[in-house]
């Protein structure tokens, strides 16, 4: 196991205005989950259920309230800052929002390249090598090297989030957090990054961590699956077993919601009978 | 005489390096009582589409070239501004992509949705159902009321209470739900839904198809979905317009354009959708990526990514043609057959 998550807990101090007293609102609640080596590991949940709290606590931007989460076996909170930075480019996230998470004022070569630099020590990468990979990258993620000197605001959403991907990429990391990563992108280029993250996946023997809405995308992708409700695990396990045969309520609600791309699976229409 | 009736609109948007034609000949009817759904990959042009019948569209940068949009019979594109914003938020409806952009954080909720209905309800005093001379702390009830009726009717839990929150106070999902009740409050003819959904979880999503269902059934409006998910297409619409690079390649009542798939671009994006029994590696997808509309390639924009390309594919834009009862393609390799509903 790559990645151990025992018993987590996270609780925020919340405030309504200043005179009232603080109360406590628990964003996850005794969690445990571990993800193997190598293998896709999906975690689906509603917004607001604690999926980015988790994913916020394995980058350690935020402390656990209680609990451990280990990483190839040592427990995150026990590293000391330089340690944490190393740890840091073995570990990449591709954000949510692609609007929200390029920063406007940087190039695409630039926003792809800092955290190669942030992590020079550990890479080794001239400028010139930068460049390079910077170029590759693009075109790994369906983008060309002709995009290298614009900015975030002249691409589209879908493209934004291809050059989130190529950045996560950049430092060759082994485990990759997606948190919603292709809910920005229509269906064709989903297909492309998904058979993308496979192939990434296969040659360097990537581990992911795959947050979606998405029941189809999950399925394809994921190796096992947690379910997430209100802070809390309400099933995990092989991901054909909770498709195939679901025990929780929660599973069950989420499938029948799921739409199918059969015009005669819609619960809206009787079948064969409305065409025309 | 048809709900909405876009003509061969043609769409030009201006940079500091060029005009690009992003809209290059659309033609749409729909009827009352029919969703439609428009997909295609990002940048061809479905947010345009949908800002152009509510014309929306800042011109300069953006210019009408050619075309009409009629809303039963009254040509939008000549009205006047004031009789188009008599049209939004009453008879047109709009919920827009970017959700940033339509709730203002400094307000209450209650009071946003308020002035949505106060507004529809100046244009259609019923909307409020307080007769027309109603004084002004009535007609504001009122328009409370029904503000908090849309936002229960919308999924908002307890929504008498959450109504003087502040947007910020709201969940993502919630903020759109909002949104939603918003577009629908003067019970438009015509609902343009852009992505209204995707921010959203399965199972609100759900709840909305399901009221967006019943609005339609009930009221018999028109609504455009925009969305890039074709589960939901599948699920909802009654029809599908599929788009590329600001052409309608192929449309239809929604049965026959995904049971039958005629233009390579639609086969190529159904076949991009993950199935259950796909193992991983096996999603085809479309290889390559959407044309520069600057210098946009010559006949069918789709042709320099298309596997079936022949010469006379690029003499020329390819002319829609039936292929089916309710089923048009625009492809030289479009044949005729047999409805799916056969
Ligand atoms: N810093 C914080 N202070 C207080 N509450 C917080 C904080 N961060 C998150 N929360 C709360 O914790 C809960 C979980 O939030 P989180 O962002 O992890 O949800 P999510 O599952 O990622 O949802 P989504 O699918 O919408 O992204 C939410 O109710 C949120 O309001
Ligand atoms: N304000 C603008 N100025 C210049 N070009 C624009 C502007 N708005 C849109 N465009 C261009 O017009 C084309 C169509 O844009 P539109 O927003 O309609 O795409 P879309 O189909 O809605 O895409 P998405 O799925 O990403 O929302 C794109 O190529 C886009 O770059
Ligand atoms: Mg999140
Ligand atoms: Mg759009």
């Amino acid at each position: 196991m790559i990645l151990r998550i025992e018993n987590v807990t996270k609780d925020f101090k919340v405030s309504h205005g200043p005179l009232a007293r603080a109360t406590h609102f628990t964003a996850l609640k005794d969690v445990s989950l571990s993800v193997g080596k190598g293998e896709s590991f999906g975690l689906v949940g509603e917004s607001g259920s604690g999926k980015t709290t988790l994913t916020r606590l394995i980058l350690q931007l935020d402390r656990v309230s209680s609990g451990r989460i280990l990483f190839d076996g040592t427990d995150l909170a026990s590293l000391s800052a330089r340690d944490l930075r190393h740890l840091r480019s073995r570990i990449q996230i591709v954000f949510q929002d692609p609007y929200a998470s390029l920063n406007p004022r940087m190039t695409v070569h630039d926003i792809i390249s800092e955290p190669m630099e942030i992590h020079q020590d550990t890479l080794g990468l001239n400028a010139r090598q930068r460049t390079d990979r910077v170029v590759e990258l693009l075109e790994l993620v369906g983008l060309g090297g002709q995009h290298l000197f614009r900015f975030p605001h002249e691409f589209s959403g879908g493209q934004r989030q291809r050059i989130g991907i190529a950045r996560a990429l950049a430092v060759r990391p082994e485990f990759l957090i997606l948190d919603e990563p292709t809910s920005a992108l229509d269906v064709s280029v989903q297909a492309q990054v998904l058979n993308l993250l496979h192939e990434l996946q296969a040659k360097l023997g990537l581990t992911y961590f795959f947050i979606s809405h998405d029941l189809g995308v999950i399925r394809y992708v994921c190796d096992r699956v947690a379910l997430i409700y209100r802070g809390e695990i309400v099933e995990q396990g092989e991901t054909e077993r909770i498709f195939e045969a679901p025990e929780s309520d929660y599973a069950r609600l989420l499938l029948s919601a799921m739409p199918e791309p059969d015009p005669d699976r819609s619960p809206f229409r009787p079948p064969a009978a409305s065409a025309g | 005489m048809a709900l909405l009736e876009i003509r061969d609109l043609h769409l030009g948007m201006r940079s500091f390096e060029g005009e690009a034609h992003v809209l290059n000949g659309i033609h749409l009817t729909v009827e009352r009582g029919e969703i439609w759904g428009i997909v295609g990959e990002t940048g061809c042009g479905k947010s345009l589409t949908g800002l152009s019948i509510s014309r929306l569209v800042s011109t300069p940068p953006g210019r009408y070239i050619t075309g009409s949009i009629s809303l039963e019979g009254r040509n939008l594109l000549t009205a006047s501004e004031p009789e188009m914003q008599s049209l939004r938020g009453r008879r047109i409806g709009m919920i827009f992509q970017d959700p940033t952009t339509n709730l203002n954080p400094a307000f209450r909720v209650g009071e946003q949705i308020v002035d949505v209905a106060l507004h529809a309800g100046g244009l259609d005093p019923s909307i409020l159902g307080v007769g027309a001379k109603a004084s002004r702390s009535e007609r504001k009830k009122a328009a409370r009321n029904l503000a908090i009726d849309m936002l229960a009717k919308v999924g908002i839990p307890k929504a008498g209470e959450r109504i003087d929150d502040y947007p910020h106070q709201f969940s993502g999902g919630m903020r759109q739900r909002v949104l939603i009740a918003m577009a629908l409050i003067g019970r438009p003819d015509l609902l343009i839904a852009d992505e209204p959904t995707t921010a959203l979880d399965v199972s609100v999503q759900a709840q909305i198809l399901r009221l967006l269902y019943d609005l339609v059934q009930e009221h018999q409006l028109g609504v455009l979905l925009i969305t890039h998910n074709l589960g939901v297409v599948a699920q909802i619409c009654t029809h599908v317009a599929v788009m590329y690079a600001g052409n309608i390649i192929e449309s239809g009542s929604v049965r026959e354009v995904f049971k039958n798939p005629n233009h390579p671009y639609t086969t190529g994006l159904l076949a991009s959708v993950p199935t259950a029994k796909m193992k991983r590696g096996e999603l085809q997808g479309l290889p390559g990526s959407v044309p520069n509309l600057l210098a946009p390639p010559p006949g069918c924009r789709f042709a320099p990514r298309c596997a079936a390309v022949q010469p006379r594919c690029t003499a020329a834009i390819p002319p829609s043609v039936a292929v089916a009862a309710h089923h048009e393609v625009a492809c030289v390799l479009a044949e005729p057959h047999a409805s799916a509903a056969a």
